[in-house]
């Protein structure tokens, strides 16, 4: 199982991500969002932002933990280069609620490689699936 | 979703015209009106299959009126497909983010100098190093102008106004800055003056005088032969993109359970024009779009004291001044006569330039004579075009043209094709020296993987939707 894979379209990034878990697949998106911005490796794993997010559905909790990470580029100048994800089930079944501890450093580009800056997940196409016991994220980033 | 095949989308294409074709509503079930392609056959033929899927979701929208648009630069994107344009009535038609984008008035503006390519040409470098210095860009960069949060609220009220502190075009009235989120304001308010990534530029560029098409026009706007002009393309950088996530998120919530709207792409999410939450959108939106203003506005400070610097004259002296400032992803209150009535319209353009004709009372008297200037920004290694509006395009595309050259290849295709820094080199041999903050960007951005920007434009004249005054060339480019 490949972590994640970008596709072509015509003017953004369309990526798939996938995981056996719902933890993985969503550490998989986020190195694969991060990654379409900036050379992964220039990333120095020196510091830690904790994100915490509920939602009623899987689809949204991913919709808003990824768009945490683009929130917290422009709005703290911190970026990502990996993150430890666990998600719950709410009781009863009512929703998940997400705990993200993610690594990385104050951005700055003289030490970071980067690509093309993130404006928003979008929704169009947008979806997460699970195939044959593995779960698939389809996401499509406005650049 | 899988994209349909093409060849079977171009037979249900009916031709209207030349440069008009028509997707008709038995195409897709819930289509209110016809989806309508403005381009040469040649053009719509190249078009990606998502731009048929896109343009017939917009038909599908309430109060859609007439057809919904695609103009000749059209391709896949979000929503919308890039190049849309849709207008809804005010009274009972819908308001969507997904058809400005979450770029709000992204757009174009253009500078005019009294320098000539003589002039520039020995300095050309110096300028443009300078340029990449003091216009910050790339991912996450942040501005010169350090402001606290409520300063950042004045800008988003009054837009440009509030840089230059007087009467001048680059408000948008009824901006309403308690509408928006605190998320928004700390994604954006750090952000003034900066460019941003992906297509975002600034360029010099040369009026060849042979690139010359009208020029009494021309030289109405200050163009003349051999001219040095500055161009540049960004938006609303991370504030206008947070106000239109937290609109779609909002839109979302309420479309379906309280005003039962079903669209078939979560990214046209809308709602009622008129609905609390329809307007909510509308004046943050607007916020949006006096950010973007105002960035242009300190950005075009910054090139006037670049030039100033290098050259040892005032900006007066130099000549420099603001031909026009055109917004390409915006939603309007314009007024339109459909089936014989004049009616308030809500025009959604994503990707697509207002072209007023001459005589539109919202122009002032420089730009009523010969229509409104339009700006367009073809690839950095093509050419860019300025355009003047038409009424025919009042008649035809609610007022609307193209706005760039149009992508034809993806990003990973471009960087598979071209390196970054070899097609530096490459373009330095052309005469055109250009710095970036990330060469695999730069690569996307290579003039192969855009349509060819004069059929574009040739094609949008042929429609009647806009006609050109000149072609520019680049000399020098800063890459987003």
């Amino acid at each position: 199982m490949k972590p994640y894979t970008f596709l072509d379209h015509t003017a953004d990034v369309l990526f798939e991500a996938f995981g056996k878990t719902l933890d993985e697949l969503f550490q998989n998106a986020a190195k694969a969002l991060q990654e379409s911005q900036f050379y992964l490796k220039t990333i120095d794993p020196i510091k830690t932002k904790k994100i915490r997010l509920k939602n009623k559905s899987v689809e949204m909790l991913l919709f808003g933990f990824l768009q945490e990470l683009i929130f917290l580029k422009d709005a703290e100048q911190f970026v990502v280069r990996s993150c430890k994800v666990a998600i719950k089930e709410t009781k009863k079944g009512k929703g998940f609620s997400l705990t993200a501890s993610c690594l990385g450093d104050k951005l700055d580009l003289k030490k970071q490689s980067s690509k093309v800056d993130a404006k928003a997940i979008t929704f169009h196409q947008f979806s997460v699936t699970k195939e044959k016991g593995v779960w698939k994220a389809r996401v499509i980033v406005d650049i | 979703m899988e994209q349909q095949q093409k060849p079977d989308l171009w037979k249900q294409l009916k031709k209207v015209s030349d440069t008009a074709w028509e997707i008709p509503q038995s195409f897709k079930q819930g289509m209110r009106v016809p989806a309508r392609i403005i381009g040469t056959e040649k053009l719509v033929k190249e078009m990606d299959p998502g731009v048929y899927d896109q343009v017939t979701n917009v038909a599908t929208l309430p109060g859609i009126q007439k057809y919904a648009l695609c103009m000749p630069d059209g391709h896949w994107g979000y929503g919308f497909p890039i190049g849309g344009v849709a207008a809804f009535d005010a009274e009972e038609g819908v308001i969507s983010p997904g058809g400005v984008g979450f770029d709000i008035n992204c757009g174009m503006r253009l500078v005019i100098t009294n320098l000539t390519y003589k002039d520039v040409q020995p300095k050309i470098k110096q300028l443009v190093d300078t340029l990449f210095q003091r216009v910050p860009a790339g991912v996450g960069s942040t501005g010169f102008v350090k402001l606290t949060h409520s300063e950042f609220k004045d800008v988003i009220s009054q837009g440009a106004k509030w840089a230059v502190e007087k009467g001048e075009d680059g408000c948008i009235k009824d901006a309403d800055a308690s509408k928006v989120t605190d998320k928004a304001i700390k994604r954006g308010f750090n952000q003034i003056g900066t460019l941003g990534s992906g297509n975002h530029y600034l360029e010099i560029q040369r009026v060849l005088p042979e690139n010359i098409i009208d020029e009494e026009t021309a030289k109405a706007w200050g163009i003349f032969p051999d001219q040095i002009v500055v161009m540049f393309h960004c938006g609303s950088r991370g504030f206008g993109h947070q106000v239109a996530t937290d609109s779609l998120m909002k839109f979302l919530n309420v479309m379906e359970s309280k005003y039962q709207i079903k669209i078939l792409d979560r990214e046209l999410a809308c709602a009622p024009f008129q609905s609390p939450e329809g307007q909510e959108y509308f004046k943050a939106m607007k916020c949006g779009i006096n950010m973007s203003f105002a960035n242009r506005q300190v950005i075009l400070h910054r090139i006037r004291e670049v030039f100033s610097e290098i050259f040892k004259e005032t900006p007066e002296n130099l000549g420099i001044k603001q031909v026009y400032d055109v917004a390409h992803n915006t939603a309007k209150l314009e007024e339109y006569t459909v089936d014989g009535k004049k009616k308030k319209l809500i025009v959604h353009r994503k990707g697509a330039t207002r072209s007023f004709g001459p005589g539109h009372s919202e122009l002032i008297p420089i730009y009523e004579k010969y229509g409104q200037p339009v700006i367009i920004g073809g690839s950095m290694e093509t050419g860019s075009y300025l355009l003047a509006g038409t009424k025919k395009a009042e008649e035809e595309t609610f007022g609307s043209t193209a706005h760039g050259s149009g992508r034809t290849m993806s990003r990973n295709q471009a960087k598979h094709q071209w390196r970054g820094e070899q097609l530096q080199r490459d373009m330095e041999k052309r005469g055109i020296y250009v710095r970036t903050t990330t060469f695999s960007g730069l690569a996307e951005e290579a003039g192969g993987a855009y349509k060819d920007v004069d059929a574009v434009i040739m094609a949008a004249e042929e429609a009647g939707i806009s006609r050109r005054v000149a072609k520019l060339v680049p000399m020098g480019n800063v890459k987003g």
